[in-house]
């Protein structure tokens, strides 16, 4: 049985919280990169991230690339989406593939 | 290459080619193992594509009603509102082996089964956007664990495509070439040591001959 964390900056995740998914408000790095870690070792399965913090916590985040679980999903923030998200699907293409066939470049 | 560390005996050419069989069907089945992960990866990411603009249309479009929602309620409202949520998510995950990758099954289920329960909230102190803000939110939800789960699988599967077309490469350009290489060494080496042990025997002969029976003396 596992939860569902949603993680980010507070106006972009509190919505989730109405749909029974768990939020977590962070605000710096430090706490997020804690967070990550304290997450994926307790018992959530889908960790969303907002892109912005993402972006901040690449290293962290790309730990549990090749694990099992959980994954760790990037989200639009309500800032606006910064096409991280797409960016991260291109990236698993290109190092399957060893170049980009599917966005061609856009 | 490596051939000066090569014993040129019979039992190192036995061993050579045992292990030369091995790579090549080890090299065989390792391509189609990369060539089917291959096949099954590019059809996941295109559904992962489609499905990461799906839902990042329907956050953006969320995220506006919640705009809307928050221009017309006070903050403390607001968060008092969403503060207690009666509704929650659980996840059951399940593995599948997709060609000795294992990549997860997401089957969620709510804690109540009636869809209303995502207003934590009583009306009459919250405006109606924060109705249609949160139910948007809702309809997106299966789209993103299912998101979650495609993307997932797409990493798992790429690092391991990484992985077996690394190995097919070692195979196919350093290993198979290089026993090739030993082989071949090993087959000259003992060709050459036959036809100069059949030159010292013919030599042999000959001066035996010539002891016996004296034919340079009759000339």
């Amino acid at each position: 049985m596992y939860k569902v964390a949603v993680i980010g900056d507070r106006d972009s995740i509190y919505g989730f919280g109405a749909l029974g998914l768990d939020t977590y408000p962070v605000t710096d790095r430090e706490e997020g990169a804690r967070l990550i870690k304290t997450l994926a070792e307790g018992q959530y399965g889908v960790i969303y991230i907002t892109e912005s913090l993402q972006a901040e916590l690449e290293a962290e985040i790309d730990k549990y690339m090749t694990s099992y679980l959980p994954a760790i999903i990037s989200i639009p923030g309500v800032s606006g989406n910064t096409g991280s998200g797409m960016r991260n699907v291109k990236k698993s293409v290109e190092r399957a593939v060893g170049s980009d066939i599917i966005f061609n470049n856009d | 290459m490596a051939k000066a560390q090569v014993n040129p005996t019979r039992m190192e050419l036995t061993r050579l080619k045992k292990k030369l069989t091995t790579a090549i069907r080890g090299h065989k089945l390792l391509k189609d193992k990369r060539d089917e992960l291959m096949r099954q990866f590019l059809d996941l990411v295109r559904e992962n594509k489609t499905l990461r603009e799906k839902v990042e249309q329907g956050i953006l479009s969320a995220n506006k009603n919640f705009v809307l929602a928050r221009s017309t309620m006070q903050e403390e409202v607001l968060k008092v509102s969403l503060l207690a949520p009666k509704q929650e998510v659980y996840l059951e995950a399940s593995r599948k082996n997709v060609m000795s990758v294992d990549i997860p099954q997401f089957d969620y289920h709510t804690k109540t089964p009636d869809i209303n329960d995502i207003y934590s909230y009583g009306f009459a102190f919250t405006s109606s956007d924060l109705d249609d803000a949160v139910l948007s939110l809702q309809e997106i939800l299966p789209d993103m664990l299912r998101l979650a789960q495609i993307e997932k699988s797409c990493q798992l599967m790429a690092a391991e495509i990484e992985k077996t077309r690394r190995r097919v490469n070692a195979l196919e350009h350093v290993m198979i070439p290089e026993l090739k290489e030993n082989i071949k060494f090993i087959v000259m080496k003992l060709d050459e040591n036959e036809r100069s042990t059949q030159i010292r025997l013919m030599k042999v002969k000959d001066m035996m001959l010539e002891k016996a029976h004296h034919y340079s003396e009759k000339e």
